[in-house]
């Protein structure tokens, strides 16, 4: 019998240690299965941050860096200034990218640098066990934030694609999720283009996937999707933000 | 044997460059040599200063109290560093914007009308080098047609700029050997 | 090639591209933004990368992704940026990759001031960042042994996987003197296939590599620091370079003094001498590790009766005199740090005093039993 479905190339053969409905094992997937698909594995290098993906060089069998708190783009700026011909992308929370490395991934895309970031956005501090982060829901529960998010005192949830198109160079920004086949299928196809455009040597990609933390949050894995659609998205709208045509 | 020589003026009259040029001169020479800047807010605007020290022997240090000699292209560094000059040693005054003398007796005063010489030689941008033609050519710290080949070859690129530098040298050590 | 004129800054900018290195990141403060000034044009003419990053932050970072694709990189800086980059410097040192830093020193703590200082030794020889690591420390007293210092740290950074940083001062990078670049230390970039995290493909492997500092298990830690002390410890045998002025004769007082402030000591020991007073002085050109052994063979002379630090600094490398000296003679400190350098007649009065057998200077660590 033909195989019709097995696991990418690019991916370990390593259990993840990812919760119960947590969909970085899904965005890891589509990272692996776009690498493959455009047949780089072997000159990639990916930047893991510091959070709950901070062992995501374990699932992936490509060459990858470790990085500390927020500063992956500017790790990756150093690799692919250095190194053009590698493909090279980071793979960061909200905490990583929203909070501490806010001043890096912002001038990592303002300069243009050519790599790819896949920022996974799941409302929440998810390895520190659930603090309060820059992209929490107004209102919602957090361990720093047990009486709910309140926007008086610490402001808006950041929308990071949307601060990120207002800047004139980056290539390709946009936001998708994964809490249903369709949206898994739309989220892959802008994670192959965040990597072809970089491929093609266009300027800075990234993708925002809203993802979910079933634990942090407290609800189920499907409660979880459910909040996600509900909750987040009317906030966080999915699509493409900027693209080269723009 | 180690001479010091200050260069001093207000940021912009080419205090740096002169200094540099006797700096390259003494490499030439064979001599050991080091240029000290004063940096940081001083040359922005206010006055400038830069020492370069001669000498037969590695330099130590670096940081000196008392020069052996001065250019003063301004009345607030001849008032600042007259009174730290060695006996003996040259004190060069800018008679153009310096209207008083160093008040010492110990030294070898020259007053030089740095300002007006330059305009005669094509510019007032060249007053750094009137002064540096005199220095030299009191002083006898170097031999002089060294110094003209580096005046020449620091202006090498622009021709105008070099004719007008060359002849500012030269009227300099006019004005201090007579 | 002849010696060129040349600010301590530029060699610095010059020296790191003739050993080889075509990567710089940087973020201008002064007084060291020269080099960046330099490398700006001078980069890109020999094909080389130049960038100035966002914050210092960010360029350690840039330093470690760089170091971790294989690549010779370095960046310079002063006081508060070395800070800044500190966090970096912690983590290119526990994932073991080769890098070069240059701090040129200004005065502080805080924003401190901008003239030239040694007050970051213990920054640069204690820690500075977080963790058991070191760095190879290197203090030229010269624009010449700048250059030359530079251009032998990429060689050293590679022979130990480790963060080479060159310790100077404002001077050091502000003045000019003659230098000539040494051909010979020219140096090919080692093989770096073993570690790099530089594509497979590109070096013809199936084996990827991992460059990372996250140990979780404890005796996995425990390894991974004592294979980071053997290598210091290595450096303790091999690394240690100092340079002795007038320690043949029976001199009676010892300074060690290193850098711009050694010049400085030079020349009082000169002076000194003229007056007929013998005075030796060391002058450590490596500050980890640091000459322990030979300071305290040249402390132990009969005629020396005691040892002085003097330094740009409140009492730093004194805390590494005295335990080479390990108290067989007493040991004084001398010291400013506001960004006067103290002048040869100050260090005479001092070193004069010692010889009288009496400490003069307030808060010296001799007054503290």
């Amino acid at each position: 019998m033909a195989k019709t479905f097995t696991k990418p190339r690019s991916l370990s053969d390593q259990y993840t240690h990812y919760c119960p409905g947590c969909t970085h094992g899904v965005i890891h997937r589509l990272v692996a299965e776009t690498i493959d698909e455009l047949g780089v594995m072997e000159r990639t290098v990916g930047i893991a941050p510091v959070g709950c993906a901070v062992l995501a060089y374990n699932y992936f069998n490509c060459d990858f860096q470790e990085a500390a708190h927020g500063r992956a783009p500017a790790m990756a700026t150093g690799i692919k200034r250095v190194r053009p011909d590698l493909v090279v992308f980071t793979y960061q929370g909200d905490g990583d990218l929203a909070s501490i490395g806010m001043g890096e991934i912002v001038h990592a895309a303002n300069r243009g640098e050519k790599f790819t970031t896949i920022f996974v956005n799941n409302a929440v501090y998810g390895m520190t066990g659930g603090q309060m982060a820059p992209t929490t829901m107004p209102g919602q529960r957090t361990t720093t934030s047990p009486a709910g998010r309140d926007v008086q005192q610490v402001g808006m949830p950041i929308k990071v694609a949307e601060l990120l198109a207002a800047l004139q160079t980056p290539a390709f920004i946009s936001r998708q999720t994964v809490i249903d086949p369709k949206s898994i299928r739309k989220a892959k196809q802008a994670i192959r283009r965040a990597f072809e455009y970089q491929v093609a040597g266009r300027c800075f990609s990234l993708v925002e996937v809203l993802s979910t933390c079933p634990t942090n949050w407290g609800k189920t894995p499907l409660e979880a999707v459910d909040w996600v659609r509900d909750t987040m998205l009317p906030y966080y709208p999915l699509g493409d933000l900027k693209t080269p045509e723009d | 044997m180690q001479s010091e020589v200050k260069f001093a003026g207000f940021g912009g009259q080419g205090i740096l460059l002169s200094a540099k040029i006797l700096a390259h001169a003494a490499l030439e020479a064979g001599h050991e040599v080091v240029w000290i800047p004063s940096y940081g807010p001083e040359m922005r605007g206010g006055t400038a200063y830069c020492t370069v020290v001669i000498g037969d022997r590695p330099i130590g240090s670096p940081i000196i109290k008392n020069p052996r000699h001065l250019i003063a292209m301004n009345r607030p560094s001849l008032e600042k560093f007259a009174a730290t000059i060695r006996p003996g040693g040259v004190i060069l005054i800018n008679q153009s914007l310096v209207p008083i003398g160093s008040g010492r007796d110990d030294v070898d005063e020259l007053a030089v009308p740095v300002n007006e010489l330059a305009v005669a030689a094509g510019s007032l941008r060249a007053a750094n080098i009137v002064a540096l033609g005199a220095f030299v050519a009191r002083s006898r710290i170097l031999d002089f047609t060294l110094l003209r080949r580096c005046v020449e070859a620091e202006f090498a690129a622009k021709p105008k700029v070099l004719r007008i530098n060359q002849d500012a040298l030269e009227k300099g050590r006019a004005a201090a050997v007579g | 090639m002849g010696k060129i004129l040349m600010k301590g800054n530029e060699a610095i900018g010059e020296a790191a591209i003739r050993a080889g290195c075509l990567n710089y990141f940087a973020y201008p403060i002064t007084p060291q933004s020269e080099v960046a000034e330099y490398l700006s044009w001078r980069m890109p003419e020999v094909g080389g990368v130049f960038l100035q990053g966002e914050s210092e932050v960010a360029v350690g970072y840039m330093l470690f992704g760089a170091a971790g694709a294989g690549e010779r990189v370095f960046t310079t800086s002063s006081s508060p940026g070395i800070s800044l980059m500190s966090e970096a410097i912690s983590y290119i040192a526990a994932a073991q990759l080769p890098a070069v830093f240059v701090n040129i020193i200004r005065g502080g703590p805080g924003l401190g001031g901008i003239l030239p200082s040694q007050g970051d030794y213990f920054q640069a020889t204690k820690g500075g960042g977080h963790g058991d690591y070191r760095l190879l420390v290197m203090a030229p007293a010269s624009v010449q042994e700048t250059a030359e210092m530079v251009m032998q740290a990429f060689p050293l950074a590679e022979k130990y996987r480790n963060p080479v940083m060159i310790l100077g001062d404002g001077l050091i990078g502000q003045m000019m003197e003659p230098v000539e670049f040494p051909d010979h230390l020219r140096t090919a970039p080692s093989n770096k296939d073993e570690w790099a995290s530089s594509g497979m493909s590109t070096r013809g492997s199936s084996r990827r590599n991992l460059v990372k500092s996250l140990f979780l298990d404890p005796e996995t830690l425990n390894n991974q620091n004592l294979l980071l002390k053997a290598k210091y410890d290595r450096m303790k045998r091999e690394e240690v370079r100092y340079e002795g002025y007038n320690l043949q004769g029976d001199y009676r007082v010892l300074i060690v003094s290193y850098g711009t402030m050694s010049r400085v000591c030079r020349t009082a020991v000169d002076n000194l001498k003229a007056q007929g007073l013998e005075v030796g002085l060391l002058r450590p050109q490596t500050l980890f590790p640091f000459p322990e052994r030979a300071i305290r063979e040249a402390a132990g002379k009969s005629t020396c009766r005691a040892v002085i630090s003097i330094e740009m600094s409140m009492g730093q490398m004194v805390e590494d005199v005295e335990r080479s000296v390990r108290g067989i003679r007493s040991v004084h400190w001398y010291g400013k740090c506001g960004g006067d350098v103290p002048t040869p007649e100050e260090i005479m009065e001092v070193v004069r005093d010692l010889d009288d057998g009496g400490c003069q200077t307030p808060g010296c660590i001799c007054d503290k039993e």
